[in-house]
């Protein structure tokens, strides 16, 4: 395959990312809207979130204005190798940017300088896997700022939390961090939890476990059993859409597990927005799209 | 419920924590470096009297020569806590619109002043994009540049929920309270 044709199929990519929400997630905030109060405020925002999601997918365009990091999962078969893919991907991310699919987004930490392209040091976000398969796997995040900063990580035990060392001590984590977001993060909101790790693998599989889709089960019964949990008792609090209150505060948790130190034992938690951007495809190497990963 | 220009202080006080408002009229968009230039003493490019300002950095392109919004949705409020009271009393400006809520400095001056917080909704950027009938004209675009400028926005139905009003009430802190109580039955 050209570069050229690689560029352009990764474009559609990020375009189709950016302006529509898989029907999984849309599924849910429906079906939060079908459960809130007829007339409330809850009701009225998972209203106009529904609206809003109808018309950026009608007119392509972004979802929201903060089109948020940009986290690319690539499985890369022999035929093709990570300088050549990145070179592309980073190519198409220019391009969108130029094109408004992605507002201009990234920003110098030293200097406080706009890059202009979305390109700089760790932007994109790469997480580049090697693969026995034949197909080019790509899966995209788009993680707004607003989300990501209510994210939170404890250390266990928690005497403040009451939380030990055991799953029991990792739900009251995750309770209270959907607690102190509020509807800070644009909630109702989708949580990738990570058990164990350290502080920095622990938040890489927390973002990784928002790959997952919002029907799927955990093949794990205890975590299986958890997720479930969780999602059923914050919406128990009543902070709903936007912090209004409500029913809706939560529309899905996906837990991972990582080995840990005996000395450490971390919850790394990632929060996403209602605007959960995600999609993938798999392109062949003629460069054919013969799937799309959450269609 | 529908909340048209002028805003005057007795509309506003009119307004109560709760209700699902529509506005219409003309809105100044101003973040953090329109807070800051305002609060140092700067001289407003408009007359802020009786008048909206919305926290949103817009995307905003020229299209045959005039101004066209493709997203307009608001951006988190609480960092202009330490200003928004005092302007909003220095210049009687009424109302308000973000994300996320402001505190209880913010709250005092709504009661003291006679104004509102509009909460609109985060990341409906198309939606509220639409409301936007048109752009009547942009301030201190050199200075601070495009997302950090002064809009002057005319909306049409622009939907927010009001979550702060002058009697004293937050939305925010209610909430907060209740779900701090029910995450203690939780645990
Ligand atoms: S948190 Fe999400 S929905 Fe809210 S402004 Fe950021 S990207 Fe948009």
């Amino acid at each position: 395959m050209q570069a050229k044709v690689m560029q352009s199929r990764l474009l559609e990519l990020i375009r189709r990312t950016s302006s529509r929400l898989p029907d999984d997630v849309v599924r849910v905030i429906e079906r939060g809207r079908r459960r809130e109060q007829p007339g409330s405020t809850a009701e009225y925002a998972l209203q106009v979130i529904l609206d809003n999601i109808a018309m950026a997918r009608d007119k392509s365009l972004p979802l929201c204005q903060d089109t948020g990091t940009i986290i690319c999962y690539a499985d890369l078969p022999a035929w093709l190798d990570e300088s050549a893919f990145a070179t592309s991907f980073s190519r198409a991310v220019a391009q969108a940017t130029k094109l408004g699919y992605l507002r201009q987004n990234s920003v110098d930490s030293l200097t406080g300088k706009n890059s202009g392209t979305n390109l700089g040091p760790g932007s994109p976000s790469y997480h580049l896997h090697q693969t026995r398969g034949r197909s080019l796997l790509v899966r995209l995040i788009l993680k707004g700022g607003g989300c990501e900063n209510v994210g939170a990580q404890y250390s266990l035990p928690d005497t403040k939390l009451g939380a030990g060392r055991d799953l029991a001590g990792v739900r009251r984590c995750i309770l209270d961090a959907v607690h102190q977001a509020q509807g800070k993060g644009c909630g109702p909101g989708i949580l990738g939890v990570c058990i164990g790790g350290d502080r920095g693998s622990g938040y890489v599989a927390s973002k990784e476990a928002l790959l997952r889709t919002l029907d799927d089960q955990n093949p794990e019964p205890s975590l299986a059993k958890l997720e479930k949990q969780i999602v059923q008792e914050a919406n128990t609090l009543g902070i709903g859409p936007m912090g209004f209150g409500g029913a809706t505060t939560l529309l899905g948790c996906k837990i991972a597990h990582r080995n840990r130190l005996p000395a450490s034992f971390f919850v790394s938690i990632s929060y996403m927005c209602w605007a959960y951007r995600r999609d993938g495809f798999a392109l062949s190497e003629s460069g054919k799209i013969t799937r799309w990963l959450y269609a | 419920m529908l909340l048209e220009a002028p805003f005057t202080e007795a509309k506003i006080r009119a307004l109560a924590v709760g209700e699902m408002v529509e506005i219409s009229g003309l809105v100044f968009t101003g973040r953090d470096a329109v807070h800051k230039y305002l609060h140092d003493g700067g001289k407003p490019p408009v007359d802020l009297t009786d008048s909206i300002i919305y926290h949103c950095g817009p995307v905003v392109v020229q299209e045959k020569g005039r101004w066209v919004v493709k997203a307009a949705g608001p951006t988190t409020s609480i960092r202009e806590e330490p200003f928004q009271g005092p302007l909003m009393e220095r210049y009687k400006i009424r109302g308000v619109i973000g994300k996320g809520g402001m505190g209880p400095k913010t709250l005092e001056y709504c009661q003291k002043v006679g104004g509102v917080y509009l909460h609109a909704i985060g990341g409906a950027a198309q939606v509220l994009a639409e409301r936007v009938v048109a752009v009547e004209g942009v301030h201190l675009m050199e200075e601070f540049g495009s997302p950090e400028a002064i809009w002057e926005f005319r909306v049409e139905r622009f939907p927010v929920v009001v979550t702060m009003d002058s009697h004293g009430r937050s939305l925010h802190r209610d909430v907060l309270a209740a779900s701090q109580e029910a995450l203690a039955r939780l645990l």
